[in-house]
């Protein structure tokens, strides 16, 4: 008795990776014909995909554009580091040293005591208190304005310079940074809740739009089964249907993202200027782009696997 | 080439639709499968192309056990085998060309083969001029004649038709007829499910009789 498989060789052996190779891209392309021609059903769906996945996507970019203006902004918190009294020249210079190597400073400015005094003259009237005094009661101080305004680094940063000898205390004010990088790490988890909640969302419609693509296709399947296509010749379309819905929900959702970007850019260059500022409103990044598009096209594959794999009763039926 | 041995059939909470049919049939013979509606013609053929499983006995097919393979082979058998099915006929979304090179971009034959073999079928049918015509353009009898070009385009040894001339008139019941006679002539062995007794009588072909499930 011969095996099943002998009694079939229309195709010679190395034809069938060539075969193979020409079915898929036969598929492939066939798939996103049919999406094509049903061009506004494909559309909304796509605009629905695009919207779930637009969503936590805005969030993340404007995320991304506050933390980019606290970066940029005016209000950096400033680091006072005041030195100790009667301290010698190579001294100072050893601190400033320290603070110009350190990979968070961005700049620093000296003022010696006789600067702080005369500055103080300036600014204020107790010309004559200070001038009953003996010697300049002030300290010399290093006002830095760090790279980064993480708090983590700030602190370190912080401790690093109340180490040395010569500092006598150092100074920064860190509530409101904290405050606004505690407000990020919500807004971060919040995005994250959002992309899983609404990745779920993307989907459940896929799986539902495939599997309404499968009962469409019910007689095709019946048909191509009955003149002995395979298993995996009857879900490969589907598959790439899926892939191709991610690929455009993915577009979408840039789209989406971009016109809020330019909707919101006029209104955050008027709260630019009024802090005499530029702000020009950053949008995803090539790699950020690359991922959308990954993520997208594996969601839409997912939700394809699954829709397939939970519908093979029709693909496998009584056929 | 096909061969029946104590074969029952009987569907899940239904009664049997078969029962202990044995028959055989040669290569290149061709025969017909007759009997009421119900007799379990339809059945039958499903068990040869494995659409359905035997409950009972072996049904052997181009020296091949179908009750011992698996899922994966059953594509393979059915690649060997063109089958003509009253209820899985043209795909209305596609034309001419594309309904009868189905199996062959199933087989993942070259386009230029794919053109060739397609055009050869459609000329054995008397359809060269309607190969980008869509089936709903179609007559009947032209429907049912791209429905053959389709079951022959992968050259199959074996031919199924469940009932062919169904839906047609006397005429072009003849004109199908006589296309599964040109097959049969080339070599093809043909096995035809009908209950048009008058046209089967004047074929003087051997006749497979069932009766409720049982052979007469
Ligand atoms: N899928 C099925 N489930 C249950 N019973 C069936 C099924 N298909 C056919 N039958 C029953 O099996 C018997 C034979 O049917 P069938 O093979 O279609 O006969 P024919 O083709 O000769 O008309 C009938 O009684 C029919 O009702
Ligand atoms: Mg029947």
């Amino acid at each position: 008795m011969k095996t099943p498989g002998a009694t079939t060789t229309s195709i010679s052996m190395p034809d069938l990776m060539t075969a193979w190779l020409r079915s898929h891209r036969n598929v492939a392309i066939q798939s996103l014909s049919n999406l094509l021609k049903n061009w506004l059903t494909s559309l909304m769906t796509m605009m629905v995909l695009g919207i779930a996945m637009g969503l936590p996507l805005l969030l993340y970019i404007l995320l991304v554009n506050v933390l980019n203006l606290s970066e940029n902004f005016d209000g950096k918190p400033r680091i006072s580091i005041y030195l100790n009294k009667q301290l010698e020249e190579a001294d100072i210079k050893r601190v400033l040293t320290v603070v110009n190597e350190h990979s968070n400073t961005q700049s620093f400015r000296y003022i010696s005591p006789e600067e702080a005094l005369a500055d103080f003259q300036f600014r204020s009237n107790f010309v004559d208190v200070l001038n009953t005094l003996a010697s300049n009661p002030l300290p010399g101080v290093v006002e830095l304005i760090p790279s980064y305004t993480d708090p983590v680094k700030l602190r370190s940063q912080i401790m690093e310079l109340e180490k040395l000898q010569e500092v006598d205390t150092v100074l920064a004010d860190l509530l409101w940074i904290e405050r606004l990088f505690s407000f990020i790490k919500l807004a971060e988890s919040v995005v994250i809740l959002l992309a899983l909640i609404l990745g779920l969302g993307v989907l459940l419609v896929l799986g539902n739009t495939i599997r309404l693509s499968i009962e469409n296709r019910r007689n095709e399947i019946e048909v191509v089964k009955l003149v002995g296509g395979t298993n995996s010749f009857v879900k490969r379309p589907f598959l790439y249907l899926g892939f191709w819905y991610g690929i455009g929900g993915a577009i979408s959702s840039w789209f989406l993202v971009h016109i809020c970007l330019l909707f919101l850019s006029g209104p955050v260059e008027l709260i630019a200027q009024s802090y005499r500022d530029h702000y020009a409103l950053v949008g995803l990044t090539f790699l950020e782009g690359l991922v959308l598009f990954a993520v997208s096209s594996a969601l839409g594959l997912l939700g394809a696997v699954l829709a397939v794999y939970r519908h093979l009763r029709i693909i496998d039926g009584s056929l | 080439m096909i061969l029946f041995d104590n074969v029952s059939k009987r569907y899940p909470g239904g009664k049997e639709a078969l029962s202990d049919v044995s028959f055989g049939i040669q290569a290149g013979e061709m025969v017909f499968l007759t009997g009421n509606s119900g007799a379990g013609k339809t059945t039958l053929m499903k068990l040869i192309i494995v659409l359905e499983r035997a409950t009972k006995g072996q049904v052997i097919v181009q020296d091949v056990n179908l009750n011992r393979i698996s899922a994966k082979h059953i594509p393979a058998i059915r690649r060997n085998v063109g089958v003509v099915f009253q209820n899985h006929q043209l795909l209305f979304d596609r034309n001419v060309f594309d309904n009868v090179a189905l199996p062959l971009y199933i087989a993942g034959f070259q386009h230029r083969e794919v053109g060739r073999r397609v055009r050869a079928a459609l000329s054995k049918v008397d359809l060269t001029q309607k190969e980008k015509a869509y089936p709903i353009s179609l007559s009947g009898g032209e429907q049912q004649r791209v429905g053959i070009a389709r079951a022959v385009v992968n050259r199959p040894s074996l031919l199924l038709a469940d009932e062919p001339t169904g839906n047609l008139d006397p005429e072009l019941s003849k004109e199908v007829m006589d296309l599964f006679i040109q097959f049969n002539q080339v070599g093809v062995t043909v096995v035809i499910a009908s209950h048009d007794l008058g046209l089967i009588s004047r074929l003087n072909k051997r006749q497979i009789k069932l009766h409720e499930g049982k052979l007469l």
